[in-house]
């Protein structure tokens, strides 16, 4: 059916194959035939062979985002997985993993090839899907990992929450070595968390709301890194938000324990000063936090302590966000904006190049949850995200194909625009 | 011929023109537009000491009494109020506000504005309804308390008692004692004493301070005695068992051995020392009944101030919106 692309005169970024220059490369049957500085297009006519010309702009590994709620089964009036895919590849994604909080939970193989299904009926990007670390995320029973991981599940977490007894988390992690998935947690004591719904600190304060102290997170991350010196399986720590938590990072790899973590651009981008007109697109959790949380958490990017950049992309109805703060829910949806914000938040002040940001949106996330994807190594199933890194753009809520709009970038120019996205050697986003 | 409050208010003020329709908060006012509602209260004090205790400013107005929280005494002070300034008031009291279980706020403010009302009086357990409420309605909106963020008729009528006594702020010493991290009634409180130039401490558990309270304009004291010698005013605030989260203290004797006002921590206050407190108060828990009913206690009199405040607020608001009209 697909029979051929040729991919000519880019910039080829691919990090895992040390490749930074201007290529060729050649897609034949779904799977990267050839990547060589110059490819003659001649010889190839008749043989349905599409040629783009990505002259000024960069050819990547097809990029990927490890968090993302596609809300689907449950809650399909926020989002589907048939509309949160075609937000990925118009934001330049060709994998997104799912998250299993959705109703009922992801917690059986039957989910997670329900999962499964409607990705393959959206026919856009890659989509996998964790499962729950509980049975209904409730912290009390194991949910069926074994299964699960069988059915393709690439890891497991109960995020939106954490699994709050100590005993259960330990149990997890001990069963979890008989596989090789990775435990991803999302950090959060809920003692001390309270009814928090920002951060706990001076804005709280003046706001008048409560708030989630930073040592929620850290209490729970220290906890962790305990637990994985007994129990040596993969762990993964979501959306870290605070400068505690980049300090036990990077102390806990210093120790070679097997653990990673991901940031999210909010937590690159904003600080708790956001909420200070109550607007609820600003309410996600873990919460925006200071400023020396993010000046952290961007030296932790440039240290390469952070394995990820994962949107934790949240989308809620706008009747859901229209309540007071307090009542609000959590979330930012951002998937479809990521890459500039990316390249706003690390690029642009110079902390990172552009080989070292795809390498945080491609391979290395691939191998947090141990998927044979981010390259673009002969062989490998095709997937190449095109990128106009100069182009800039305002971001606009009322184009996304996302169904919700909870995004508080509305309104931003940012640099970085997807100009295709090449899912299995088909061209599934042009812009 | 009654002297109306417009002419008060035209006396007094020369160069300011009030322009808020709603009032949120004290956080975002001058010092010269507290000074300015508290003047024109003044002149409404004076309403409720006539025979006829009316006045016509609101007449035709419609003010509702949108309450999400328990309250007698506030609700009944903004009612009174409305109707001695001659507004039709209606009362709309939820005891929830968990949007589980009906309407959101939103939709509430909608369907009361859809009836043509003029000013919302908003009370609710989530700190910035009153702003969210501002935003999405175009009535005027009185916050009456909102979470544990702001109480802004309140902080006004504890500043109009102390002034009316004391004369000035203007370098006074503030103490306001107990649960300030819950307090709506402490961060009013703070905002308009320190604009208008008082010293204010906080006082209490450091379980019950707020996150980055040395962040706040005020000092931080831990020990109720060293600060109530130097004080030339302490607000008692209302221990609020309904929104302490776990147990802050760990019995209500040893609260009250550490924070109380009790008769013998008054026997080291300065003589002319005002004890106020917000009320309702727990006697015996943050003050004893001596204390609170004592020749220092300026407690009722802050009900009879509140009165005046809330007309004063209410007919500002109200002319701000009219003017806006124009």
């Amino acid at each position: 059916m697909h029979s051929g692309l040729l991919i000519k005169n880019g910039r080829l970024i691919d990090p895992a194959n040390g490749i930074d220059k201007k290529c060729d490369v050649s897609i034949v049957e779904g799977i990267i035939a050839e990547v060589r500085e110059e490819i003659a297009d001649s010889g190839r006519q008749g043989r349905n062979f599409t040629v783009i010309d990505a002259a000024g702009k960069l050819v990547v590994p097809g990029l990927i985002d490890i968090h993302v709620h596609f809300r689907e089964p449950g809650d399909e009036e926020e989002e589907t997985i048939a509309s949160g895919s075609a937000a990925a590849v118009a934001a330049g994604f060709t994998s997104v993993v799912c998250m299993p909080n959705t109703n009922p939970v992801i917690e059986n193989e039957t989910d997670v090839e329900y999962v499964h299904r409607k990705a393959r009926q959206a026919r856009k990007t890659h989509v996998y899907t964790m499962g729950a670390i509980t049975k209904g995320l409730e912290g009390v029973e194991l949910a069926e990992m074994g299964f699960m991981a069988q059915a393709g599940a690439v890891g497991f977490t109960d995020d939106g929450c954490g699994v709050q007894d100590p005993a259960v988390m330990l149990r997890a992690l001990k069963y979890a070595t008989m596989f090789d998935v990775v435990i991803a947690e999302h950090c959060q004591d809920d003692r001390i968390a309270g009814k928090g719904v920002m951060n706990a600190g001076y804005q709280s304060t003046i706001l008048g709301l409560p708030g989630i102290d930073s040592l929620a997170e850290e209490a729970m991350l220290w906890r962790d890194i305990q637990l994985i010196k007994k129990a040596k399986v993969r762990y993964h720590a979501q959306h870290i938000s605070t400068g505690g938590s980049v300090e036990l990072v990077r102390a806990a790899k210093n120790d070679g324990l097997p653990l990673t973590c991901e940031v999210a651009p909010h937590h690159l981008l904003l600080t708790e000063d956001c909420c200070g007109e109550y607007d609820t697109n600003f309410k996600v959790n873990p919460p925006l936090r200071g400023q020396e949380d993010v000046d952290a958490l961007r030296q932790a990017v440039a240290d390469g302590l952070v394995d990820a950049l994962a949107s934790d992309h949240a989308p809620h109805l706008q009747s859901e966000k229209e309540l007071e703060f307090l009542a609000a829910p959590f979330g930012i949806a951002s998937l479809e904006c990521a890459l500039g914000l990316y390249v706003k938040a690390l690029i642009e002040p110079g902390i990172l190049d552009w080989p070292a940001l795809i390498h945080l949106m491609t391979e290395k996330p691939a191998k947090v949850i141990g998927i044979d994807k981010g390259t673009l190594g002969i062989g490998k199933q095709a997937d190449v995200t095109i990128i106009d890194p100069n182009a800039e753009y305002k971001i606009d809520v009322s184009t996304f194909r996302s169904k919700s709009r909870n995004c508080p970038y509305h309104g931003w120019t940012v640099k970085g625009k997807v100009d295709k996205t090449i899912v299995g050697g088909e061209i599934r986003f042009e812009a | 011929m009654p002297i109306t409050a417009n002419i008060l208010v035209k006396k007094k003020s020369k160069q300011l023109k009030w322009h808020r329709k709603h009032l949120l908060g004290l956080r975002e006012l001058s010092a010269e537009e507290i000074g300015y509602i508290l003047d024109t209260a003044v002149g409404f004090e004076q309403v409720s000491t006539r025979s006829v205790k009316k006045a016509p400013p609101l007449r035709g107005k419609v003010v509702v009494n949108l309450f999400f929280e328990d309250s007698t005494r506030t609700r009944n002070s903004f009612a009174l109020a409305a109707n001695r300034l001659s507004a039709d008031i209606i009362e709309f009291t939820k005891k929830t506000s968990s949007v589980s279980k009906g309407e959101t706020l939103l939709d509430t403010a909608r369907n009361l504005e859809a009836m043509g009302i003029d000013i919302v009086v908003v009370r609710h357990n989530a700190g910035g309804a009153s702003r969210f409420l501002s935003r999405n309605v175009n009535a005027c909106v009185v916050n009456a308390g909102d979470g544990f963020c702001e109480h802004p008729t309140q902080g006004l009528l504890d500043v109009y008692t102390i002034r009316k006594i004391k004369g000035t702020l203007e370098g006074l010493k503030i103490a306001i004692v107990g649960d300030v991290a819950h307090s709506r009634v402490a961060r009013s409180d703070m905002w308009a004493m320190t604009k208008l130039g008082a010293e204010v401490t906080f006082v209490g558990p450091p379980t019950l301070m707020p996150a980055q309270a040395e962040r706040l304009p005020v000092k931080v004291s831990y020990c109720l005695d060293e600060v109530i010698e130097k004080v030339d005013v302490i607000n008692m605030l209302r221990i609020q068992f309904e929104r302490l989260g776990g147990n802050p203290f760990p019995s209500i004797r040893e609260y009250s051995h550490y924070f109380g006002l009790t008769a013998e921590r008054m026997k080291r206050a300065k003589g002319n020392i005002l004890v106020m407190h917000p009320g309702p108060i727990n006697r015996g828990l943050e003050i004893e009944s001596e204390v609170a009913d004592g020749r220092n206690s300026v407690i009722l009199e802050q009900v009879t101030n509140g009165l005046a405040v809330r007309m004063a607020v209410l007919f500002l608001v109200n002319q701000a919106a009219a003017q806006r009209v124009d």
